[in-house]
């Protein structure tokens, strides 16, 4: 196990020393492109929910349409072959392919997916990517690491070196013009000797027969256009029934993937097509070449409709591939498709794909590097819920697990619904409530040896706890201790009365975050009641463990319905336990349950904004400005639209707001203490730092919302950070 | 602003050149933009013709190859976007428009519509009704792979609009 761990670590540390740079760079400017297109966008979010609507649609009919479909390109002209895997795929191409010399090829995953290049090359034909950044990929010999950047691991200098090396030019290659030039002849030059042209297929209309091939090079049309034989490969769920249905996917994918309104070129063929086909050799016009044209349609099962079948990885059907989930993802920002991927896909929708494509194992290679921070789910322009597919898979991944020497240490800290095979610092971290009691009820002692360095030597060997990574320390006296010892505002005397949740973090490490709020809400009128509420199942959601997260969600259910009952808000101090009765808990209860919590849950700065909107002269009793603060806001929270709040309260109490314009802290949670992710925490960590530590804004607090958040921020900083609730709350006395 | 006026706005962000002009004077603009030698594809907007100009009708492989201008019609244009819709037919507009250094896009200023619901609402009926094949074409062909953002990967390096209003 622990050697896993190392062999992990040292795979990222290389990746992050070697591409790290280039994706981070490549991934962001496509990332920050797609803020600014969609902000142009007036109906951005009506088009998503189309979008999506059309694409469940399509998948709910996907027998019926794959019969339209074949139908349609029959009378069109050309032949649907419906392959059932990468292997029947093949085998038909190849025939299709005959005794072509030359293929060339535009950009398509699904022809990754079945690693046809491969196959056609030991079949005698010469296969060329004209895609350019496929192209350095298959001169490198190496995989994409990006599903619509292939080569943005690659500096301009090593593409450089690259063709310098492999094509020994007269005058070496050196700028990216030259670089285009060069491969633009070359490829030229391949398109017109080939026989055969091979593309994927964004969208296939079932009604018409129509391909849409979204690209900016213009490769694909030559592809298509210029050989008489054409050959697309498409995944079976790239059906869309008509031709109108296209209209959202055109206004989405190109914004949603590299950030432009739309690429130069969106073709919508419908072959065969009637445009002629070029013989080189002839001196004949164009428009008098009458070579009959050949038309394949290979329709791709390889687990598709297993999938569809499937009513957790459905879902990923609806994909269109556009690569938001990982241009927005802190992890893939730093480390690309090379750590995070499979065989074939990479980033956040990859979870799924790899599962149902190829297999479990293939997505558990990287299952792990996505936090479940769910800052893809708002960008995704069907709004598929990403991080749900990856816990999901990750649960199955667990069960496959087979038990572990080190089993017995965490025996006693499991009480939970797990197989026997769960890996043991899944199962330590996913019962981070019984730790933190335990840790708790024995502090200070438990502190004390925590720290003791055979400790935490021991806790990196056998849980895998990175040393380096300074542990949580646990009170003495818990929150909900020090609530029962003191007196409240009486219902009574209140106008209205709420659940504050004891979050675990809040209960056993910060309960000074928890007395500030109780102080602020009775301050502003408010009577509270902290009850002795079960974990919400957080922690063992984020390690994929779906029995005991559903556990715990009707425990906390159970415990909170009455108070529901009683008309009582229930107000959340960690952003990440309020995403879980807002998100995944409609996953766990029944509808109505879910529906009441939901309803009645808040983020406690929401809720303070809320009481003092209603009536601005509470605000006097908080504790205001001037003063300068940094501010970061939690993942979950800002996905929730809940960031708005902090800021705003704060900004009409006077204090001068510096919000992170940096995405991310890099820790969520028990990411930033695993072993062999914790340099990768740190390096997406270093990007807050530096922000915070900027000259002239040293001088300010800094506040976070999420306790991950907070402990990261105080392992980069001089300064320690505390959630906003207390520096607005009232004092003591 | 008009339709049009929206139109060239959203060219002139995409660093495509756009010239207005009225049927009569098509020749004379064309042969001041057009670099030599030129192949093209017939427009077919209505008042204008590439059979007396300095343009080549119907070229072969070799012409196409050597060409450094190609001239086609669009079929729309949209203004937001500033995308214009090129045929896919069998007179070429498509190598045509791809193939050249240079694309010269001539199209009619009646068919530049306003966004992409109304273009694709048209094209459902023209092209996927009709089974036929066309391009959005929106600048001119770019690529990013090799390290910076450079025009002209496979297809035309420069794009001049030409609208001609009768």
């Amino acid at each position: 196990m622990s050697a896993d761990r190392e062999e992990k670590a040292a795979h990222i540390r290389r990746l992050l020393d070697t591409e790290g740079d280039s994706v981070q760079e490549n991934t962001r400017v496509f990332n920050q492109g797609r803020y600014t297109a969609v902000e142009d966008l007036e109906e951005y979010e009506e088009l998503k929910t189309r979008a999506r609507a059309i694409k469940e649609d399509a998948i709910e009919r996907l027998p019926e349409l794959i019969d339209q479909l074949t139908e349609t390109v029959e009378e069109n002209g050309g032949n649907v072959y419906l392959a059932s895997d990468a292997a029947d795929a093949n085998r038909y191409i190849e025939e299709v392919a005959g005794d072509a010399g030359t293929l060339v090829k535009s950009k398509s995953m699904t022809s990754e997916e079945i690693d046809v290049n491969e196959h056609l090359e030991r079949a005698g034909v010469d296969v060329y990517e004209t895609d350019l950044g496929e192209f350095v990929i298959q001169l490198a010999e190496e995989s994409p690491s990006h599903i619509v950047g292939p080569a943005i691991h690659k500096s301009r200098e090593e593409i450089a070196d690259l063709f310098n090396h492999e094509f020994e030019p007269e005058e070496p290659l050196e700028t990216a013009e030259e670089l285009t030039m060069f491969a633009r002849e070359y490829l030229g030059e391949r398109v017109k000797e080939a026989d055969v042209g091979m593309t994927g297929a964004n969208f296939v209309v079932a009604e018409s027969g129509t391909l849409a091939l979204v690209t900016s090079e213009g490769n694909a049309r030559k592809c298509a256009v210029a050989p008489d034989t054409h050959v697309a490969v498409a995944g079976v769920e790239k059906i869309v029934p008509a031709f109108e249905e296209l209209q959202p996917f055109i206004e989405l994918i190109g914004r949603s993937g590299t950030g432009q309104d739309i690429t130069s070129y969106l073709s919508l063929f419908t072959p065969p097509v009637s445009t002629p086909a070029i013989d080189f050799e002839s001196e004949a016009p164009i428009t008098e070449n009458d070579a009959e044209r050949e038309f394949h349609l290979v329709l791709l099962d390889n687990g598709r409709m297993a999938m569809r079948e499937d009513p957790e990885l459905k879902e990923t059907l609806y994909c269109i591939r556009c690569g938001a989930c990982a241009n927005v993802c802190a992890n893939f920002q730093h480390v690309g498709g090379h750590a995070f991927g499979g065989e074939t896909y990479s980033g956040g929708i990859a979870t799924g794909w790899e599962a149902g494509v190829h297999s479990q194992e293939s997505a558990g290679e990287f299952n792990d590097l996505c936090t479940g921070c769910t800052r893809c789910v708002n960008q995704c322009p069907v709004k598929i819920d990403i991080p749900w597919i990856n816990e999901v898979v990750r649960d199955r991944i667990n069960h496959g697990e087979e038990p572990s020497e080190f089993e017995f240490l965490v025996e006693g800290l499991t009480p939970d619904a797990e197989p026997s095979g769960l890996d043991v610092q899944k199962r330590f971290f996913g019962n981070f409530g019984t730790v933190a009691r335990l840790g708790s009820a024995t502090a200070p002692v438990s502190n004390w040896l925590a720290e003791l360095p055979p400790t935490r030597w021991a806790m990196e060997r056998t849980l895998g706890i990175d040393r380096r990574r300074e542990l949580p320390t646990f009170a003495n006296e818990t929150l909900r201790d020090w609530f029962v010892a003191r007196e409240g505002l009486p219902a009574a005397e209140a106008d209205r009365e709420v659940v504050l949740y004891p979050d675990t973090y809040t209960d056993y490490v910060s309960p000074e975050r928890g007395k500030a709020a109780v102080r602020t809400l009775e301050a502003l009128g408010v009577s509270v009641i902290v009850p002795d509420v079960p974990e919400s199942g957080r922690a063992p959601l984020s390690q994929g463990m779906l029995s005991t997260a559903s556990v715990q969600a009707h425990e906390v259910y159970a415990e909170l319905a009455e108070h529901l009952d009683a008309g009582r808000d229930v107000v959340a101090i960690e952003p990440s336990d309020l995403a879980m009765f807002l998100g995944e808990y409609e996953k766990f209860l029944p509808e109505r349950s879910f529906e009441r919590l939901s309803e009645n849950s808040y983020e406690v700065l929401e809720y303070v904004y809320g009481l003092v909107s209603n009536d601005p002269e509470k605000a006097d009793v908080l504790s205001d400005g001037p003063g300068r603060v940094a501010y970061h806001s939690h993942c979950q929270q800002r996905t929730l639209g809940l960031e708005g709040y902090t800021t705003t309260l704060l900004e009409e109490l006077d204090y001068d707001v510096l919000t992170s314009t940096v995405e991310c802290c890099g820790m969520a949670g028990s990411f930033g203490y695993k072993e062999q992710y914790y340099e990768l925490a740190m390096d997406v960590g270093y990007e807050l730092q530096d922000e915070f530590e900027e000259r002239g804004e040293r001088d300010r607090t800094v506040l976070a919302s999420g306790t991950s958040c907070t402990d990261q921020l105080d392992a980069l900083l001089d300064r320690k950070p505390r959630h906003p609730i207390e520096s607005i709350a009232p004092g003591p006395e | 602003m008009s339709t049009v006026e929206t139109f060239e706005h959203s060219l002139e962000g995409l660093a495509v050149e756009t010239t207005r002009l009225a049927p009569e004077s098509f020749e004379e603009v064309l042969e001041e933009i057009v670099t030599e030698p030129a192949v093209g594809a017939r427009p077919g907007v209505e008042g204008v013709s590439l059979e007396d100009t300095a343009v080549a009708l119907d070229p072969t492989p070799h012409q196409l190859e050597e060409a450094v201008t190609g001239v086609t019609g669009a079929v729309l244009g949209i203004a937001d976007y500033g995308s214009v819709v090129l045929r896919s037919t069998s007179d070429g507009t498509e190598p045509v428009s791809l193939f050249c250094d240079d694309h010269v896009v001539v199209l009619d200023a009646d068919d530049v519509v306003a966004d992409m619901p109304t273009a694709i609402g048209w094209m459902a009926a023209n092209v996927g009704d009709a089974r036929e094949s066309a391009i959005i074409a929106t600048g001119p062909s770019a690529t990013a792979d090799m390290g910076a953002l450079v025009r002209g990967a496979h297809g035309p390096k420069r794009v001049h609009v030409l609208i001609v209003e009768s």
